[in-house]
């Protein structure tokens, strides 16, 4: 069982970003604290990956601040995050797993237990040493999550990892991610497929244009929406 | 060497002054992409990656250099390396040495330029990747080379194009010395002038053997590596 983290809660506080003009972020207010994972959910341009880059420190806000443990400078040594379109690095599998864990610092003697670890956690052992750039999409985001978890996280973001993904290779994505989620790593994940939030998520952040319209439990959020957009947004409307 | 046999047959018999000419040129073509390669690769990966006031005027300068006359920089190696230049007291001119410099010289802005271009695109695919996995500069130089090795081949090979076809350069700063700096262009240049066009046709031959030999080794190289890497 982990430790609790030094990383959680992580708190917005008035989190706007902005860029060329346009309002991405705007004035969020939110605590992302241990527990079942967190989904983001909201139509495409809502701001949810954004999001998911200034929680993992990637990018600075605008206006406001962002504390992680109620710090306000931590380096990312224990957040890691799986971005919708990962970049394989041009080496095999089990070789872009063992550049994660040479760039988490994990002692080299370790290196090749950990792998297997992890190649069998994501059910890539047969594939250890297929070009990474040759794995099919699916695969590809399995080792991005192998890799991702390399760095032991306490918390892992994920942006829209089943995204383009056919439903043998969602499953098999969604599985990891109740694997890693029983393992107390925090999982933060955008996802505009209800379906998924609903299968994975304790939690549900609503965004629309920048903004939190609903936040709450998944269930309730799901049974009883209380705000127009996120109505709207359950039965299938369009949200423009 | 007989006048009156034919380029095929000079190459065949193993004539052994075509032979030492064509040493020299592997030498002197191949030290200049190797020393051009340490400086251009770290030089474009930097380029690549660091944002610095004038950058775009140094990324249009490099492109430019791509194109530098070899007569010119033949002249200024010559100037720089003759007695009363800057480099004279290393008594460099007219030695293979000075070849190598001048030929370093031209290819450099070669290698550099098409490794930054190509370390650029590979930066703007792995950016998020490794910024999120916390990797300082010297870490991302050193993975962009490396993921990039099989591309960056393609800019040596360029680099030993340029040098293996280059005369005007060399025959300035080496003189075309018989036995000492001639290589295979200079001595094209000079057995066409002379009209022992067998010769140089032997030579024209063999020169254009090695270069498709050595495109045809690092093509099958790139393949194998791609095939096994991604």
């Amino acid at each position: 069982m982990r430790a609790p983290s030094s990383e959680l809660p992580i708190e917005f506080d008035g989190v706007t970003v902005a860029a060329g003009g346009v309002t991405i972020l705007d004035n969020i207010a939110l605590t992302l604290a241990p527990g079942a994972p967190t989904v983001l959910i909201g139509p495409n341009g809502s701001g949810k990956s954004t999001l998911l880059r200034v929680a993992m420190g990637l990018l600075a806000p605008s206006r406001g601040c962002i504390t992680w443990g109620g710090l306000e400078h931590v380096p990312p040594l224990k957040r890691a995050i799986v971005f919708q379109r990962p970049a394989m690095l041009r080496r095999s599998a089990s070789a872009n797993i063992r550049f994660a864990l040479r760039a988490a610092g994990i002692p080299r003697a370790d290196h090749a237990r950990r792998t297997a670890e992890l190649l069998e956690l994501v059910g890539l052992q047969g594939l250890a040493d297929r070009a990474a750039r040759r794995l099919s999409g699916g695969e590809q985001q399995r080792l991005a999550l192998a890799r991702a978890l390399a760095r032991d996280p306490a918390v892992l973001f994920l942006d829209e990892p089943t995204a383009s993904l056919d439903p043998v290779a969602t499953k098999a994505v969604e599985d990891i991610i109740r694997t890693v989620s029983e393992r107390n790593i925090k999982v933060v994940m955008a996802t505009h497929d209800f379906g998924e939030a609903r299968r994975l998520a304790g939690e549900v952040v609503m965004l629309h244009r920048g903004r939190i319209v609903e936040t709450g439990a998944a269930a309730s959020f799901f049974d009883a929406p209380r705000t127009l957009e996120a109505r709207a947004f359950l039965a299938g409307e369009l949200l423009i | 060497m007989p006048n009156d046999v034919s380029a095929l047959q000079l190459v065949l018999s193993s004539d052994p002054a075509l032979f030492a000419i064509v040493r020299l040129s592997l030498y002197v073509s191949l030290s200049a992409v190797a020393l051009a390669a340490l400086i251009g690769i770290p030089l474009g990966a930097w380029i690549a990656l660091t944002n610095f006031r004038g950058r775009q005027g140094v990324i249009v300068l490099l492109n430019a250099l791509m194109g530098l006359p070899p007569v010119v920089v033949g002249l200024a190696v010559y100037l720089a390396l003759s007695r009363s230049g800057p480099l004279g007291s290393f008594g460099l001119l007219f030695t293979p040495g000075a070849m190598i410099v001048a030929q370093t010289v031209l290819v450099t802005p070669i290698i550099a330029a098409l490794t930054r271009q190509t370390i650029e695109d590979l930066w703007i695919e792995y950016r998020d990747e490794l910024t999120a996995m916390n990797l300082g500069p010297v870490g991302r130089v050193a993975t962009l080379i490396w993921d990039a090795r099989f591309s960056l081949v393609t800019a040596l090979l360029a680099g030993f194009g340029r040098a293996a076809a280059e005369v005007g350069a060399i025959i300035i700063v080496g003189g075309n010395i018989e036995g000492f700096t001639r290589t295979m262009t200079t001595a094209i240049a000079l057995e066409t002038s002379k009209g022992d066009l067998p010769l140089a046709v032997g030579l024209g031959l063999v020169l254009i053997g090695i270069v498709i030999a050595v495109n045809a080794l690092a093509w099958t190289a790139r393949r194998a590596g791609e095939r096994l890497a991604g």
